[in-house]
């Protein structure tokens, strides 16, 4: 939703330029309910979470035996990554705030960077684990909380995308106007809070 | 996206004096109600995921590797408040109807909207109440059975309420009204099964028979039902700027009532006797309700077509409606009926409490005649220690 709402209004026929003159203006909500999304969105992580902690808290032995140690070198530069974008991608906002678009892109591109060397450290991680999706209930919890995660990873790539296609028109974000930019971001560093949590639980746990 | 969108509007985009507790009912039921749904079909969604994984895909997590009932918990989580997603705005349209056609104020209004919030945070600690039966520790029954008992309190406020605006008053039956004070009343033989569900020993001894069906369709069919069709018969001038045809209107509530009564009350007894739900036949000596539950259900469905006939001829052909055909007081009923785009020409100003817009002569008469009736009883009293 966030990445296609009309930043402005399209008027094309002659009713529809008239509605958005009577349209009265007020201010602008979005960002509020960015945050009521994102908290609906955590409640579904939460439910996982719970999930995971009432099954290490239940099974006797966890992981179950036979259950290959995780190597924690790949995850942990990879969480590393997955931070510090953060911090990369709030100095696009920055610029932005400034009114300098070329700011913006440089900092939103390198993002994007960092979050596909996150998600193709992960693949890489997939590919060299020694269990399955149905080994044991570990190894499924592992890839249903992690994969579920990546899939957010993706969606926050493609919003990055869309606030990079959409800069390219002169004027379309400015100091007074950057509701995509915002939203993509509180949502970046949303997916990021996840996954610290997810590295806590799973990982290191 | 939807919960998203009313709370941001309820909260932010106001008219102008319209302060949260000049707010319709209704409005404040839709925000509890919608606050519901924002907090716990996430929970729902990463159950689904997760027994999407299980079938689909062979992963282990509610196969007897995982744990079978914390898929019950995870369900029930979201699926106990969404039973309150429904029934809040029911209890929004009571709100609205009832002190329309009583032509009174809503009696305790800030009570009844605390009410409805209080409902939506109760209705998140009583989920276990559906798992009684799954071997639940007996803490965890004890904690959830007192858990869901408090939930009567809310909506025994709201009861009150409803019926202490309709006392002393001047009824105007009309179809809306009709179909609200049908659905109260029905609604306390549901709330009445739901306390008594919610007593763990009861709930084991009925569990999986047609009681607990009854106590569903009598808070589902019989409140939530009657209460949208209140809603409908209310808002239909306002929507479609005609009026529907009141005498069809009539014979739509009453044979609805009569059916639904027919076809969901003996499922009590049917329930207390020992038959079981979702079977395709049961033994003969249950035969009697049964065939009493069958006619009903005929009843029912034939019931709908004087409501869809009237709906559609009346939109088409109704006569025109006047702005606030009901003398109701909500803010809807200024503006034209239909409402011109935008809803109002100008942004109202709100600078009065709910519910007291107009007819302030009748307030003030049935609080006369409050006090009047509380005088009288007191002189009775005095009359009657004087006596002894």
């Amino acid at each position: 939703m966030q990445g296609t709402t009309t930043d402005e209004y399209q008027t094309n026929s002659p009713q529809e330029v008239e509605a958005a003159a009577e349209h009265e203006e007020h201010e602008d909500y979005r960002m509020f309910g960015v945050v009521l999304f994102l908290i609906a969105e955590s409640f579904i992580f939460l439910g996982m979470f719970v999930a995971f902690v009432i099954y290490r808290s239940v099974v006797p032995v966890w992981p179950p035996e036979g259950t290959p140690e995780l190597e924690l070198l790949l995850p942990g530069i990879n969480t590393i990554i997955l931070v510090s974008s953060s911090f990369v991608m709030h100095r696009g906002q920055s610029a932005i705030k400034n009114n300098d678009t070329s700011g913006l892109r440089v900092w939103f591109a390198i993002t994007a960077v960092m979050g596909a060397i996150f998600l193709a450290g992960q693949l890489y991680e997939y590919s060299n684990l020694e269990f399955g999706l149905t080994t044991n209930l570990f190894t499924s919890s592992f890839f249903v909380l992690t994969g579920f995660h990546g899939l957010h990873v993706t969606v926050g790539l493609l919003l990055i995308f869309f606030v990079l296609i959409r800069s390219q028109q002169p004027g379309h974000y400015s100091s007074e106007s950057y509701f995509g930019v915002e939203a993509s971001e509180l949502y970046w560093h949303f997916v990021d809070v996840v996954w610290v949590i997810l590295f806590g639980l799973v990982y290191l746990l | 996206m939807a919960a998203v969108n009313f709370v941001t509007t309820i909260l932010w985009l106001r008219a102008p004096g319209m302060s949260l507790f000049r707010m319709p009912v209704f409005v404040w039921t839709v925000l509890s109600a919608q606050l519901l749904q924002l907090v716990f079909l996430p929970s729902l969604t990463g159950a689904a995921i997760m027994l999407f994984c299980d079938l689909t895909l062979g992963t282990n997590f509610f196969n007897e590797q995982g744990d079978p009932v914390l898929y019950q918990h995870l369900f029930w989580f979201y699926s106990h408040p969404t039973v309150y997603v429904w029934a809040l705005p029911a209890f929004g349209v009571f709100s609205e109807v009832i002190p329309a056609f009583s032509r009174n104020p809503l009696f305790g209004y800030r009570s009844v909207a605390l009410a409805s919030f209080g409902i939506a945070v109760l209705s998140s600690f009583v989920w276990v109440h559906h798992l009684f039966a799954s071997g639940t520790p007996e803490w965890m029954r004890m904690l959830f059975m007192f858990s869901t008992e408090l939930i009567a309190v809310p909506t025994g406020i709201k009861v009150f309420a409803w019926t202490a605006t309709v006392w002393k008053s001047k009824l105007h039956l009309e179809t809306p009204m009709l179909f609200a004070l049908g659905g109260v009343v029905m609604f306390l033989f549901g709330g009445i099964t739901g306390v008594m569900l919610g007593a763990v020993p009861f709930d084991l001894h009925v569990n999986n028979t047609h009681f607990v069906v009854g106590h569903f369709h009598y808070l589902v069919f019989n409140t939530i039902t009657m209460a949208i069709f209140a809603g409908i018969y209310f808002w239909f001038p306002k929507m479609t700027g005609r009026m529907y045809a009141e005498g069809w209107g009539k014979i739509h509530f009453w044979l609805t009532f009569l059916g639904a009564n027919l076809t969901f009350f003996p499922m009590f007894p049917l329930g207390l006797q020992g038959m079981v739900r979702r079977v395709s036949s049961y033994a003969p000596e249950y035969a009697g309700w049964n065939v009493i539950a069958s006619l009903g259900g005929f009843l029912l469905g034939v019931s709908t077509l004087p409501f869809i006939a009237n709906m559609v001829v009346s939109w088409l052909q109704g006569s025109k409606a006047s702005d606030n055909p009901w003398h109701a007081t909500g803010l809807e009923w200024c503006t034209s009926s239909p409402p011109p785009q935008d809803n109002f020409e100008e942004t109202p100003q709100v600078d009065t409490p709910p519910l007291q817009l107009r007819h302030t002569q009748d307030v003030l008469a049935h609080n006369r005649a409050i006090v009047s009736f509380l005088k009288a009883v007191k002189t009775d009293r005095k009359n009657a220690i004087f006596r002894g």
